[in-house]
């Protein structure tokens, strides 16, 4: 039956998304805006202390407010179980992005933290109140200022999966016997990511049981946090997040908006609904490090890498936080001799950090090509031309092998779109009227991966197909590109696939984050689709027929189904050890990443020293490309992103007070509009034999190197290295 | 107060305090929540409805002042520009789309009407070309970056 369809090819095809009009003509429900009968509004009051305790709490101002229900405060709030003790064997563990228990104790951890939560019939009432809350503190001493602490770094903690440096030969030595050496400080800025969406949070309880409808990136660990904070049996829990404005990793951890709101909600028996302002977001959802890195680099005259130093120093919170591995990229992409990384730490009394957008490589890759760009101009060689003649074989570290490497082609294929050739090496050598012009180019790198997903497949006597698996659609067009998958597999129609996600009552879906959901779901839709057609081929065996359709008639059943993953407690910790072993193996095997060349051209105001980008082309390889017209809108995204890194974007940290400063769209400048030209995208297609599906991730890749290739650009244009994001016109004059 | 208006084509009346934002009046007494709140300070677009067919930040629009006005919410809108988009892939996310589309709209009908931008030369408004969109359109944020597709799709309806 099978040979007699063929496949319908919809893999490859340039699909639209299946959610776009639901998103165009205001039909899609956020999670802010779900209501329920007898529904009361919370609003935070916040910390105005780095670290201390609360002295005294004033809430009669508040309780006054009409319409206000109640005020939480440490004295009178229910309890919470104390976040789980993080486990590498429980993903789930380290969802929680603190360790503070809410309205527990009195201590304050941060400026910024909750401290009481008001409970009101309405927002308005609720946010007036909030305003009135007033406390007294008795302050500690406390550590905010980034900077200043550098002395203080230790090394990160290290482990397998997250290598907190690497080391071949001897660096430093051969770094002073280089015939050409540079020793560079690179600084970048902490940054929020700022989906538009800002988080929110409804929790409603029936008796014991829990629903909480929230923005997430990660459905199935939110129900295991808050099912263990709550003390509650994890299928009490029901959270779902049908769309998300936008994730880019903020919303991939629990806040402590979430937790509030669920015991706002238990405290006065009401659904509660807490919708942060802008403010609150960046008050209580950590954002990226900042960092400051050295990258030094030594070669011989003909440009051979006989040193690569890369080091950093990052900050987390006291109560939390993500040690971000700045140097990963710098294992991989330069064959240099010898070569030493090395990432340290700070802890402060601020907000925990959490992974942005591609954490670690955003912003190493900034100081890495830069250096590269800065070497090819101390050696006279042309920048690509440098790359080129350092592109490895294997992993320079360790000789593993890679499990697909094309940059270089990359370059070859970018150079030609963007023109490179036109390109006068010499800084402030081109010009457009009064306009300095430059051109500069920088690699792109993301580790790839895969997670584990359980999902359900089911095949319809009427044709049809229904896919369910609970992960999130953070606007990468996963259910489009999950449902040409299964086409293909089934050879079905597109038309044919419904996709359900969002939700934890169905099966367990994978985190989204690390570029990895793409992958991983299709991992398992793949094996589900094959199980599928065995059942079928062992059914057309008896009922002949030549359709799916067909078959499933004659052996008069409506569907047949299958399903990949345990709902049980012990198919769940055996999933868990599979997918362990399978990552420790995967590792020792190959290195595996999506990679790319950006190519960038800018213009700049010889008088104001404004920059503006002019001109982008960027040549990737993501593995096969499911579907090459959400995947451009991907690296796009992430080169829209890293345009704002590289010109405008800064969370300012009062280094006195630990307190951020602009929180807010008018004061943290991301890309608008007139700041982004037209984006050339291209991917070079190629499977990666590896992956499932070949599929390699596409959401971060993007931002990577895009830093890098602005700063390049930018030097060539005016003869400046700046080499402290972001690239603000005070630093061009 | 008590204020009367046109919504979508239907008259509405409303009972509001007069600090009311024309944002939430929209989202949490009429239920329309098509129209998103990123910023609630003028800052992110996401908020963008159609007054008498103008473009306004409804966030930074008292509901009182609009009194006796026609309001267009996404949910009233029918326009090319919503498939054009989908087509162009000019939406990731959708939380700015709603306001993309009705700021377009607005934005669409200024040029007809001559009106200038900051990036139109002498002040002599013809074709409207990615440059003139991306400055006309640069009130409304996307921080998913779809600002290519978004502009695609209205070079398209621009026609
Ligand atoms: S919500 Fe009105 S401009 Fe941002
Ligand atoms: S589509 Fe997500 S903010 Fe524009």
């Amino acid at each position: 039956m099978t040979t007699a369809q063929k496949p319908t090819g919809a893999v490859g095809k340039p699909l639209d998304r299946v959610d776009g009009k639901t998103k165009t003509t205001g039909a899609a429900e956020f999670a802010a805006e779900h209501t329920y009968p007898g529904l009361a509004h919370a609003a935070l009051v916040h910390a105005t202390i780095s670290r201390g305790r609360i002295t005294a709490l004033h809430t009669d101002d508040a309780s006054a407010v009409p319409g206000v229900i109640t005020v939480l405060t440490h004295r009178n709030a229910p309890p919470l179980e104390p976040v789980p003790k993080t486990s590498p064997l429980d993903l789930s563990s380290m969802v929680s992005g603190t360790s503070v228990d809410y309205l527990q104790t009195d201590e304050v951890y941060w400026d910024g933290q909750p401290i009481a939560v008001v409970v009101a019939e309405n927002a308005a009432a609720a946010n007036q109140a909030a305003a009135l809350v007033r406390a007294e503190y008795a302050p500690s001493e406390a550590a905010v200022d980034f900077t200043g602490a550098e002395a203080n770094a230790r090394p990160q903690p290290s482990s397998p999966i997250m290598p907190a440096g690497a080391k071949k030969g001897d660096a430093e030595e051969a770094l002073a016997a280089a015939p050409v050496a540079l020793d560079l400080r690179f600084t970048t800025p902490p940054h929020n990511h700022n989906a538009l969406e800002p988080h929110a949070t409804v929790a409603v309880w029936d008796g014991d049981r829990l629903t909480v409808h929230e923005p997430t990136q990660a459905i199935d660990w939110f129900r295991a946090h808050l099912a263990a904070r709550f003390g509650l049996p994890a299928d009490d829990v029901r959270v779902l997040s049908p769309f998300v404005g936008g994730g880019f990793g903020g919303k991939g951890a629990v806040w402590p908006g979430t937790i509030l709101t669920a015991l706002a909600a238990r405290a006065t028996g009401r659904p509660v609904r807490l919708a942060l302002s802008r403010e609150g977001v960046y008050r209580t959802v950590g954002g990226r490090t900042p960092s400051i890195q050295r990258v030094a680099v030594g070669a011989s005259h003909d440009g051979k890498l006989t040193a690569l130093v890369h080091t950093s120093v990052t900050r987390t919170g006291r109560v939390g936080g993500f040690p971000e591995p700045v140097t990963t990229q710098s294992q991989h992409l330069y064959a240099a001799e010898n070569i030493l990384l090395e990432q340290k730490l700070v802890r402060l009394d601020l907000l925990p950090n959490i992974p942005m957008r591609a954490p670690g490589e955003a912003i190493g890759t900034f100081a890495l090509e830069c250096a590269i760009d800065e070497l090819a101009y101390e050696l006279d060689i042309d920048p690509i031309e440098l790359r080129l003649r350092n592109e490895p074989e294997a992993n320079p570290l360790d000789g593993k092998e890679f499990s697909l490497r094309t940059l270089a082609e990359s370059y070859r294929q970018g150079a030609a779109r963007f023109g490179w050739h036109e390109r006068t090496p010499e800084p402030r050598s081109m010009r457009d009227g009064r306009w300095l012009v430059g051109m500069g180019a920088a690699s792109a790198y993301h580790p790839a991966g895969y997670f584990t997903a359980d999902i359900t497949v089911r095949l319809s006597a009427d044709g049809t197909v229904l896919v369910r698996c609970g992960f999130q659609e953070i606007g990468t067009g996963g259910a489009t590109a999950q449902a040409q998958i299964a086409a293909d597999a089934l050879s079905v129609p597109f038309q044919a696939v419904h996709v359900e996600y969002g939700d934890s009552a169905l099966p367990k879906g994978p985190f989204a984050g690390g570029s990895m959901q793409t992958a991983t779901v299709a991992a398992s839709l793949l094996e589900a689709c094959k199980k599928l057609k065995r059942s079928l081929r062992t059914m057309a065996r008896r009922t002949g027929g030549d359709s799916h359709e067909e078959v499933l008639r004659r052996a008069n059943v409506p569907h047949i189904e299958a399903k990949v993953g345990s709902s049980t407690q012990l198919g769940r910790k055996s999933d868990q050890a599979r997918f362990m072993l399978r990552l420790a193996r995967d590792r020792r095997r190959w290195v595996r990443a999506s990679t790319g060349a950006h190519f960038c051209q800018v213009r700049v105001d010889p008088d104001t020293g404004e920059v503006r980008v002019t001109r982008w082309t960027g040549v990737f390889s993501i593995g096969t490309v499911v579907n090459p017209k959400s995947a451009v809108s991907q690296l796009r995204g992430g080169i829209v992103m890293g345009l704002g890194m590289a010109l405008s974007e800064e969370t300012l940290v009062d280094p006195r007070t630990g307190r951020i400063m602009n929180p807010s769209l008018s004061e943290y400048h991301i890309p608008v509009h007139a700041d982004v030209p037209p984006i050339d995208v291209s991917f070079l297609g190629t499977p990666d034999p590896t992956m499932p599906g070949g599929i390699l991730g596409a959401g971060e890749l993007g931002i990577t190197g895009v830093a890098a290739a602005v700063a390049n650009a930018v030097h060539h244009a005016t003869g400046k290295r700046v080499r402290d994001l972001p690239i603000s016109v005070d630093k061009l004059l | 107060m008590e204020i009367s208006l046109r919504i979508n084509g239907s008259a509405e009346t409303l009972e509001v305090q007069p600090q009311v934002s024309l944002l939430d009046a929209l989202r949490d007494q009429l239920g329309l929540t098509g129209t998103k709140k990123g910023c609630d300070q003028g800052a992110c677009g996401a908020c963008t409805v159609l007054s008498d067919g103008a473009r306004i930040t409804s966030c930074l629009a008292l509901a009182v002042q609009y009194e006796g006005h026609e309001i267009t919410t996404i949910e009233g809108v029918d326009h090319p520009l919503q498939e054009a988009l989908v087509r162009a892939d000019g939406l990731q996310c959708g939380y700015c789309t709603p306001g993309q589309i009705c700021s377009a709209i607005g934005m669409l009908a200024e040029h007809k009407e001559g009106m200038a931008s900051a990036v139109t030369e002498d002040d002599e408004v013809d074709e409207l070309d990615e440059e003139e969109i991306r400055e006309r359109m640069s009130g409304n944020l996307c921080r998913c970056g779809a600002y290519n597709g978004i502009v695609e799709a209205i070079k398209e309806v621009a026609g």
